[in-house]
């Protein structure tokens, strides 16, 4: 099983243990692991057209979670609705909870832009702010108030390494981010995002305007932080689900159809419509 | 099997004309531009150069007569229209500008070309610029000190005497008018002030222990008085005989001269010299009769202070306006209704806000400051008159929807991705806009702010109504504190022209300086705007998105 993931992601894979990957042959199931996120219920609608209904899974700590899906299916509302991204759309109308570390972030009184800060979020599209690629880094850092300057250069530093991207970047730290390629801007992107030091990532189609080069990069990367962070990626890309992921929630028109380990589900998915769908039959 | 379609396209189908027809009025407009500042241009700025003084000899039928003066125009007179109309061809006709005012009767005069006997230009003419009732024309015979004649004839030495006495006459006159400013001014703003001061006790109900500062003013007052004389009767000392055009000798004391030239004489260095000298004097000299002389400083400063306080104000209203309907307010119809509503705004005539900002501003704004804080003017108003303050406050009013209109499309052309960038990492709407969208949104306000300045430094019609007079007695600024005085009235260039072109005692005179008033009031709208393109353009380029 474990060798139909072929991408160095399977050194982590064996060295993470079995719970993992199933390295050693066991399937894990999202339920054994610890959970971060837990989804309870969540249907929610556009101005009375419905594009979630009652949704239900649990993302567990430290694994990387893929969305898959076809367009429309409403991954990326998911997504969006785990940083409450969706609240500043107008006509939105949200049922269900979703809990983060046992806080239900849907609660009245919540500080948002503090869950924000706990659930960090890459966007399809790189969205680089117009100034230098020091200030995209520590634009989250200067948020929060009270760092000093010698601790902001330490977190920029160590930001861009975790993303990959310091070797490229540091001579021009004081130029302007937009003048960055698109894959080194979603590197920047993904290093802006962990700067603050997030529980969660939230990855929506990142790869999805790179090249094939690119691509590549940002999914090593991508297995290298799920050691560290939770994450939640959606992709309408079967075969990055299965390079990256270690669980795979299938969706289809605002439906949950199918959750579960990443490679059980592509090599023996339990439902029909799951088949249908990885194996290109629709989609 | 049917043919293939086949369709020649003609050259009227091919697009073309439009082309052209587009080329062409671009082609028209800009010609219509350059034409009209080429044309207020070279009247404009023709006024200051040293023109050529002409003795012609005409004969009007009952004698020979010599007449001295600038020629002002040529025109060719219908002569159905002349009251004999002679051979029925167009009659030449000169304007001549005489000056000489008081002592000749009309100072322009026109000359038929057929009347002309002889036109030459004698070296020895010479033109004074005189302080009151224009230029003078003659030669010069001699100089006096009181009543005694010290210089006769008008040669080479008689002329460098005369220039002598002028710089020395032109630096007593500085010397007064410096005594003036600094001193006497605010010695009266002061006494003004005690004055107030007593009013304001007396209404309060306090002590009067005011006398002793009086005092020392009013004989600090004499003493300066008494200097001020001394200086004024040095600067009555000198006099010049001329002779002008029909061979009488007048007398002009030097103290009303300010300059004099033989234009006929100068060399091309001379001529030059002297224009950038009046080029000089027009832009840095107040006005002198009723506005048709002298320069425009007070109309400059005026305009451009208004203008610079009107963007100081307009800016932050608009801005704030724009952030709320774009971000904070429920898009709705509502908002529609007062997206629509400030749309209109733009339309209202100027004249209009003209009347609201008397109304609310002037009276019911500054009366009411007045009771509150300036009860010892009273009955004398301090800002419930119009004034700089209210100009501005109007003109802000006029020009906040461009404003807001044109941050309201800065707002909306950042892209969504970029906002929600922000708000993924913790920021919170306020800190969003002001550090990303109001960085990122800061050209378009700027491009609002440049059509505000270029729609307030244009309109005058309202300023007539909320403080701009034909002169005023002082600039809004001046060393007495608290050194900016918004409540004052000023001058303004668009007002100026006005008035010195439709409303002055001798239209034919001012015609010029309209149109170097015009000259300038373009100069300083292009100026400011172009002070605001290139801030502009130094944000843009900060903040340029790549495409995509």
């Amino acid at each position: 099983m474990a060798t139909e993931r072929k991408d160095p992601g399977n050194d982590r894979a064996a060295s993470d243990g079995p719970a993992a990957g199933g390295v050693d042959g066991a399937p894990a199931s999202p339920e054994r692991e610890t959970p971060c996120l837990e989804v309870r219920d969540l249907s929610l609608s556009y101005g009375g057209v419905p594009a979630l209904s009652h949704v239900s899974l649990t993302i567990p700590r430290r694994r990387v979670t893929a969305f898959i899906g076809p367009s429309g299916c409403g991954k990326s509302t998911l997504l969006r609705c785990l940083n409450r991204l969706n609240d500043l759309i107008d006509g939105v109308r949200v049922s269900g909870s979703v809990t983060l570390n046992g806080m239900d972030i849907y609660r009245r009184g919540v500080d948002v832009a503090d869950l924000r800060r706990r659930v960090g979020m890459v966007f399809q599209q790189p969205n680089p702010f117009p100034k230098s690629v020091y200030e995209n880094v520590a634009y989250g850092l200067r948020l929060q108030r009270g760092i000093a300057r010698s601790e902001m250069d330490d977190r920029v530093e160590w930001s861009l390494k975790s993303a990959a991207l310091w070797d490229e970047v540091r001579d021009r730290l004081n130029e302007t981010a937009l003048e960055l390629s698109g894959g080194q801007q979603q590197r920047l992107m993904i290093a802006r995002a962990i700067a603050v030091r997030p529980d969660v990532l939230l990855l929506d189609e990142p790869a999805s305007a790179l090249d094939p080069i690119s691509t590549l990069r940002i999914e090593e990367l991508i297995h290298q932080l799920g050691a560290e962070y939770t994450i939640a990626i959606v992709t309408h890309n079967m075969q990055q689900a299965a390079r990256v992921s270690d669980y795979t929630a299938f969706l289809y028109m605002g439906e949950l159809v199918e959750f579960g380990n990443t490679d059980g589900m592509f090599l023996n998915p339990a439902k029909q419509q799951t088949e249908d769908y990885i194996t290109g039959r629709y989609g | 099997m049917p043919a293939p379609d086949t369709r020649r396209t003609s050259w009227w189908t091919s697009g073309a004309p439009w082309v052209w027809l587009n080329a062409g009025a671009v082609g028209l407009s800009v010609a219509a531009v350059l034409g009209l500042v080429g044309l207020i241009a070279a009247r404009g700025l023709a006024h200051f150069w040293p023109a050529e003084v002409l003795e012609i000899v005409h004969d009007d039928g009952t004698g020979r007569a010599s007449v001295i003066g600038e020629l002002a125009g040529i025109e060719f007179a219908d002569p159905e229209l002349l009251p004999d109309p002679g051979s029925g061809t167009p009659v030449e006709r000169r304007l001549i500008k005489t000056g000489n005012r008081r002592v000749n009767a009309p100072d322009f005069r026109w000359l038929d070309r057929a009347a002309i006997v002889s036109e030459r230009r004698p070296a020895d003419l010479v033109v004074f610029e005189r302080m009151e009732w224009g230029n003078a024309y003659g030669r010069l015979r001699g100089i006096f000190e009181h009543e005694d004649r010290v210089v006769h004839g008008s040669d080479a030495q008689a002329w460098t005497a005369l220039q002598q006495r002028l710089a020395r006459v032109a630096a007593l006159r500085e010397e007064i008018a410096d005594l003036q400013a600094s001193t006497i001014d605010s010695i009266n703003y002061e006494l003004e002030e005690l004055r107030l001061e007593r009013r304001r006790r007396a209404l309060d109900g306090a002590g009067f222990d005011l006398d002793w500062r009086e005092r020392s003013l009013n004989e600090e007052y004499t003493r300066v008085e008494a200097r001020l004389m001394d200086l004024v009767r040095a600067l009555e000392r000198d006099a010049v005989e001329v002779e002008i055009m029909d061979g009488r000798r007048v007398r002009i004391e030097l103290r009303d001269v300010l300059r004099a030239w033989r234009p006929n004489a100068m060399s091309r260095v001379e001529q030059i010299t002297h224009y950038m000298a009046s080029l000089w004097d027009f832009l840095s000299e107040e006005p002198r009769e009723a506005n048709t002389e002298g320069g425009v400083f007070p109309a400059i400063f005026g305009t451009v202070m208004m203008v610079l306080i009107m963007s100081v104000l307009v800016t932050p209203f608009g801005v704030i306006a724009a952030v709320y309907l774009h971000e904070y307010a429920r898009q709705g119809a509502l908002v529609r209704l007062i997206r629509i509503a400030v749309n209109n705004l733009a339309g209202v005539p100027g004249i209009v806000y003209g009347v609201f900002g008397l109304g609310f501003f002037v009276y019911l704004v500054g009366g009411t400051l007045d009771d509150l804080f300036y009860p010892e003017a009273r009955p004398a108003p301090t800002f419930g008159t119009p004034g700089l303050v209210w100009a501005s406050l109007t003109l802000a009013l006029l020009t906040v929807p461009v404003v807001i209109v044109s941050t309201e499309e800065g707002l909306a052309r950042i892209p969504r991705a970029i906002r929600e960038g922000s708000l993924a990492l913790g920021a919170t709407k306020a800190e969003t806009l002001f550090r990303i969208i109001l960085p990122v949104a800061s050209p378009s306000i700027l491009t609002g702010v440049i059509l505000a300045v270029a729609r307030a430094a244009g309109e005058v019609a309202p300023l007539m109504l909320v403080g701009v007079v034909k002169l005023a007695p002082a600039l809004p600024v001046d060393g007495n504190p608290p050194f900016i005085h918004l409540e004052r009235k000023f001058m303004h260039l668009g007002f100026h022209i006005y008035d010195v072109g439709f409303q002055s005692p001798n239209v034919e005179a001012a015609r010029p300086l309209v149109y170097a008033t015009a000259l300038l009031l373009i100069g300083i709208i292009v100026v400011l705007n172009l002070t605001a393109i290139m801030l502009r353009n130094r944000l843009e380029g900060r903040y340029r998105f790549i495409e995509g």
